[in-house]
C-alpha cells in the first residue's frame, strides 16, 4: 500500500488514505523515503509541531514551578518550520496567525508559491499541487514521539 | 531640689482628666500642684506614639525623647519635654506613700515588687491600660525603653525581649515594626495585646506553594480577623506589607477607614480583591483625618485637636501603593476606575506598582496623577499601557527611578511611539530600575540604550529575546545588580551577561515554555558561564532542562557570596546530562562551599546521598524546597537532624514516609513550617507527630477525592501559640 514503515500504516487508517507511491512529503530535499528509516525520520530540520497528543507523560500540577501567571502573560510562540522537498530553504510559519488548516495550507501555498491547491480527488482532503509535474504535496509533521502524522487530523486548536 | 526646672506651661497639662502623683527627691507632687518651683509635665498623648501619659521621673532630668528636640507649645512657650513613662491601673491601687531604699541600678530585679529605686512611685491615671508594675521596674523599663528603641532588627529585638520580664515588657511597647511570618501562628488579639504602638506591619499567610496550585482556594489566611483586631488597637499604623492573604475588598475599606495614618500599602501575591478595593483605598485615604478624629476623639481636648488636625493634614495623602503578583479578580465590564479616585490636587505618592492588575486603567487619569506627584520614584504599569502613552508619563515624571514599561510596544502608529520614547530615554536622568517589556517587539529593545549605563535593576523576564537581540542592550550595563531574563536568551546570551555584568548579584532564569519536555535553551554552559563571570553573584533561580555535576560545583567554587541557589531542572528526575549520575554531588558542593547559603531549593535526580551533603554542611539553611528527589526516609532525616537553622521546608512527590516524619520531631517547634504533598505519610504518622508536639497545628490537606482514608495527600504544619484556628474549611481536618 504505502511505501512507509509499519507507523504510517496507522497513519493510513486514521486518515484512511491510500498513498500514492509517488506521493511526496514536506521534507528535506533530497531525503529518501526508504521504509524503516526510522532515524531518518527524526530529521533536525524537520517540521516540528508540538501537540500533544495524548503526551507520553501526564502533567503534574504545579510543575515546573512557575507561576501561572507567567504562564498565560507569555503568548507562547507557535512558529514552526516548514520544509519542503526541493526547496532551497525553509520557512517558518506562526500557527498563531491562522484560525483553521485551510488557512495555513493557503499560507504555505503563499510561501512556496510553486503549488495550487486542489482537492483531492478521493476525500475532501486538501493537498498542494505541483502544477509542474503534478506531484501531490501532503502536510505532514512530526509530533512528540517522533510520528510523522498527516496535517489535519486533529482539531486546530 | 533636683528634678525639674520650670519651663513653661504644657497646654495639655489635665486637660486629659488625668490625675497624678510623683515623688521628685522627698516631695511629693501632684497634678493640681501649684508651687512654682517644680512642675510636672505632661506629654501630650496624641503625639508621636499616641501612649497616654503618666508619671514623672525623679532623679536626674531626662530630656526630651528621641533626642531631647524642643516643642513649641500651644500658648507660644517653648519647653522642653520631660521624659514621661507608662502609667498604670485603675485608681483603686494606691501605693504606700514610703519611700523604698535605694539600690543599685545593676541589681534591677525582675517583676520583684516593692524593690529598688528612688523616689519613684506611680499613680493610675484612669485612662490608662497598662497593668500595673512595681516602681523600680517602672524607671528602669522606661529607661530600657528610649535605649531599645534604636533596636531595629526583629531578631535582635526578640533576644532582648527575653532577657526578663521586664525586657520583655520595655521591648513590646517600643516595637513598632511586626512581623508575623504565618498568620495562624498567633492569634490577631495576642498579637495587638503584646506589641501596643505597631506603626508597620508584614502578614505572611499561605505557604509558598499556594502560588503552584498546590494549595486550594479557600484555605484561609483571611486579613478581615487582623484588621478587627488592629482598628481599635493601632491607630498609629503607616505601613502595611501582606504577602499570600487573601484581602477582600471590603478589608480594603476597613483599612482605609481605621487607620487615619495609613500611608503604604504593598500587597503581594495576594487574592480576593478587585479594583473596586484599589479605589477605596485610593479615595479613602484623603479622608483620613475625619476618620480618624471620630474614632479617639474621647481623648482628646480642642487645643489637641487642632494640633492632630494640623499635623495631620501634611500627611493624609497615600505614599506607596504597591501590588506585586496578585491575582485581581476582575470581569472586565465589572472593573472600577480606581486611578481616578485619587484626590486632586498634589499627592505624596512616592511609589504606585499596579502591573499585576489585569484590566485597563483610565490613561488620561492616571497621567495627571502622575504630572501631579511630585515625589514620584516608582511607577510600574501594566501591560495596557503602550510604548505611546508610556512617553507621555515619563515626560511628566522625570525624576522616577524605577519605571515598569507596561507593554513597550506601539499600539497603532508605531512611528510616532518610537521616537517620542526614544528621547524619553535619553531625556531620563535617573532612572536606575526597567521592568515591563511586556509585548516588547524587538526592535525597539535599543531605546532603552541610553540609561543601561546607570541601571542596577533590568527585568526582561516578559520579553522574549534572542541572544543577538540581547547582545546590543546587556554590553552597556555594566553596573547592573539584578537581571530577570526568560531562558530565550540561551547559553550565549548568559555568555554576554557573564561579560559585562562583573556586578551581578541576582540572577533569574525563567523559562519561555514551562513544561517538562519542552527543549530548554539554556544549560549547564550558561550556567559556568555565570559563574565564571559573575563572582559576586548572591542569588540565582535557574530554570533549564539539562545540567550537569560539573557546572554546579564550578558555581559553588566560583560564586561563594551565593547566599541563595535555586535551581530548577523542569525535568524530573533527571540526571546529569553527560555522565549519567544523580546531581548529588553538585548540591553537596554548593552547601560545603557556599557558606552563607541560607536558602535552596534542589531538582533533578537526587538520592539520599544529597541529603546528607545537605543535613552535613547546611548549618546556616533556613528554607529548602524539594521536589521529586530523595530514596528513603533518611534524607528527611538528615534533613531535620542536620539544619539547626532549618525554618521552612517544603517537599513535594518524595518517598518520604512517616518514619522520617518523625524524626523530626525534635526539630518541629523551631520551624516556621513544613509541607508535605504527595509524599508516602499516613495519617497515623501525623497523628503521632499531632500527639508529641501539642503545639504544632497539624493539617491534612484533602482537596481529591478517590484518596484512601489513611494515606496524606497534603500535609501542612505549623508552629502556633493558639491552637487549631476556627476558620478550617472542610476539606483541611487539624488533628
Amino acid at each position: 500500500m504505502s511505501t512507509e514503515t509499519a507507523k504510517s500504516s496507522t497513519e493510513s487508517e486514521i486518515s484512511g488514505l491510500d498513498y500514492e507511491e509517488t506521493e511526496l512529503k514536506l521534507g528535506l530535499p533530497g531525503s529518501t523515503r526508504a521504509t524503516g528509516s526510522e532515524p531518518e525520520r527524526k530529521r533536525g530540520f524537520s517540521e516540528t509541531v508540538d501537540l500533544k497528543l495524548g503526551g507520553s507523560r501526564a502533567q503534574v500540577v504545579g510543575w515546573p514551578p512557575v507561576r501561572s501567571f507567567r504562564k498565560i502573560a507569555l503568548k507562547s510562540c507557535a512558529y514552526v518550520k516548514v520544509a519542503v522537498d526541493g526547496a532551497p530553504y525553509l520557512r517558518k510559519v506562526d500557527l498563531e496567525m491562522y484560525a483553521g488548516y485551510q488557512q495555513l495550507l493557503t499560507a504555505l501555498k503563499e510561501m512556496f508559491s510553486c503549488f495550487t491547491i486542489c482537492n483531492s480527488p478521493n476525500t475532501n482532503e486538501r493537498r498542494l499541487v505541483d502544477p509542474l509535474n503534478g506531484a501531490e504535496y501532503v502536510p505532514t509533521y512530526e509530533d512528540k514521539d517522533g510520528d510523522w502524522m498527516l496535517v489535519g487530523d486533529v482539531p486546530w486548536k | 531640689m533636683e528634678g525639674y526646672r520650670r519651663r513653661g506651661r504644657d497646654e495639655m497639662k489635665g486637660g486629659g482628666g488625668a490625675y497624678y502623683r510623683a515623688q521628685i527627691g522627698e516631695t511629693w507632687v501632684d497634678s493640681a500642684d501649684q508651687r512654682s518651683d517644680v512642675q510636672v509635665f505632661r506629654r501630650p498623648d496624641w503625639e508621636m506614639d499616641c501612649r497616654p501619659t503618666t508619671v514623672v521621673p525623679s532623679g536626674e532630668e531626662l530630656r526630651g525623647n528621641r533626642g531631647g528636640r524642643s516643642r513649641t507649645a500651644a500658648g507660644g512657650v517653648a519647653h522642653e519635654e520631660v521624659f514621661i513613662w507608662n502609667c498604670v491601673g485603675p485608681p483603686s491601687v494606691l501605693k504606700p506613700l514610703i519611700p523604698p531604699p535605694m539600690k543599685e541600678v545593676s541589681e534591677m530585679p525582675a517583676g520583684g515588687e516593692g524593690d529598688g529605686g528612688k523616689g519613684l512611685q506611680c499613680f493610675p491615671d484612669p485612662g490608662g491600660t497598662a497593668p500595673q508594675m512595681p516602681f523600680f521596674d517602672h524607671i528602669l523599663e522606661n529607661v530600657l525603653e528610649n535605649v531599645l528603641c534604636f533596636l531595629t532588627s526583629r531578631r535582635d529585638r526578640n533576644a532582648a525581649s527575653l532577657v526578663c520580664k521586664s525586657w520583655y515588657r520595655a521591648e513590646a511597647q517600643t516595637r513598632i515594626e511586626l512581623f508575623i511570618g504565618n498568620c495562624y501562628a498567633v492569634s490577631p488579639s495576642r498579637a495587638v495585646g503584646r506589641f501596643r504602638r505597631v506603626r508597620s506591619l508584614v502578614l505572611k499567610g499561605k505557604p509558598r506553594f499556594a502560588d503552584f496550585n498546590l494549595v486550594p482556594l479557600e484555605w484561609g489566611a483571611r486579613l478581615t480577623p487582623w484588621l478587627t483586631a488592629m482598628a481599635p488597637a493601632y491607630p498609629c499604623l503607616e505601613q502595611i506589607c501582606l504577602k499570600r492573604m487573601t484581602v477582600a475588598d471590603d478589608d480594603l475599606f476597613l483599612l482605609a477607614c481605621s487607620f487615619p495614618r495609613f500611608r503604604d500599602l504593598s500587597l503581594i501575591c495576594c487574592d480576593g480583591f478587585t479594583t473596586a478595593g484599589l479605589a477605596i483605598i485610593a479615595e479613602n485615604c484623603r479622608y483620613g483625618i475625619h476618620l480618624s478624629i471620630q474614632g479617639i476623639s474621647d481623648r482628646f481636648t480642642t487645643a489637641g485637636l487642632y494640633q492632630f488636625e494640623s499635623w495631620f493634614s501634611s500627611t493624609r495623602n497615600l505614599r506607596s501603593l504597591d501590588l506585586i503578583e496578585n491575582d485581581v479578580e476582575d470581569d472586565e465590564d465589572e472593573a472600577v476606575d480606581w486611578v481616578s479616585m485619587f484626590p486632586p490636587g498634589n499627592t505624596c505618592l512616592e511609589s504606585l506598582v499596579f502591573d499585576c492588575v489585569a484590566c485597563p486603567v483610565n490613561f488620561e487619569a492616571l497621567a495627571s496623577l502622575v504630572a501631579r506627584s511630585p515625589f514620584l520614584r516608582r511607577l510600574r504599569v501594566n501591560e495596557h499601557i503602550s510604548a505611546g502613552h508610556l512617553c507621555q508619563l515619563m515626560a511628566r515624571a522625570p525624576q522616577i527611578t524605577d519605571l515598569g514599561t507596561g507593554s513597550f510596544a506601539a499600539s497603532g502608529d508605531a512611528d510616532d511611539a518610537e521616537t517620542a520614547l526614544e528621547s524619553a530615554f535619553h531625556a531620563s536622568k535617573s532612572l536606575s530600575c526597567l521592568s515591563g517589556f511586556r509585548g516588547i517587539a524587538a526592535e525597539y529593545l535599543h531605546i532603552i540604550r541610553p540609561v543601561c549605563a546607570h541601571l542596577t535593576s533590568l527585568n526582561f523576564s516578559y520579553a522574549l529575546i534572542s541572544p543577538q537581540q540581547l547582545s546590543p542592550v546587556i554590553t552597556c550595563c555594566p553596573n547592573l545588580e539584578t537581571l530577570w531574563v526568560l531562558d530565550s536568551v540561551g547559553d550565549d546570551g548568559l555568555q554576554m551577561v557573564a561579560a559585562s555584568c562583573r556586578k551581578l548579584k541576582k540572577l533569574t532564569v525563567f523559562p519561555l515554555e514551562a513544561t517538562e519536555d519542552s527543549e530548554g535553551s539554556v544549560s549547564d554552559v550558561g550556567l559556568i558561564a555565570i559563574s565564571a563571570g559573575c563572582r559576586k553573584l548572591r542569588s540565582i533561580l535557574y530554570f533549564c532542562q539539562r545540567m550537569t555535576n560539573n557546572a554546579v560545583v564550578t558555581m559553588s567554587q566560583n560564586c561563594q557570596e551565593l547566599v541563595v541557589f535555586r535551581l530548577c531542572i523542569m525535568g524530573r528526575h533527571r540526571p546529569d546530562h553527560l555522565t549519567g549520575e544523580p546531581m548529588d554531588e553538585g548540591f553537596g558542593a554548593i552547601v560545603k562551599n557556599c557558606k552563607n547559603l541560607t536558602r535552596l531549593a534542589v531538582s533533578g535526580l537526587l538520592t539520599d546521598v544529597a541529603f546528607a551533603y545537605i543535613g552535613k554542611y547546611g548549618k546556616l539553611l533556613r528554607t529548602l524546597s524539594v521536589a521529586f528527589a530523595g530514596n528513603t526516609d533518611l534524607s528527611l532525616r538528615y534533613l531535620l537532624q542536620g539544619c539547626p537553622r532549618l525554618q521552612k521546608l517544603e517537599i513535594r512527590d518524595c518517598p518520604f514516609g512517616d518514619a522520617g516524619l518523625l524524626s523530626g520531631i525534635d526539630h518541629y517547634y523551631n520551624m516556621r513550617f513544613l509541607w508535605m504533598s504527595s509524599c508516602r505519610l499516613s495519617l497515623n504518622g501525623c497523628e503521632e507527630v499531632a500527639r508529641a508536639l501539642p503545639r504544632m497545628v497539624v493539617e491534612v490537606i484533602k482537596d481529591m477525592p478517590g484518596i484512601e482514608n489513611d494515606s496524606v495527600h497534603k500535609l501542612y504544619m505549623y508552629r502556633s501559640l493558639v491552637g487549631p484556628r476556627n476558620d478550617a474549611p472542610t476539606f483541611v481536618n487539624i488533628l
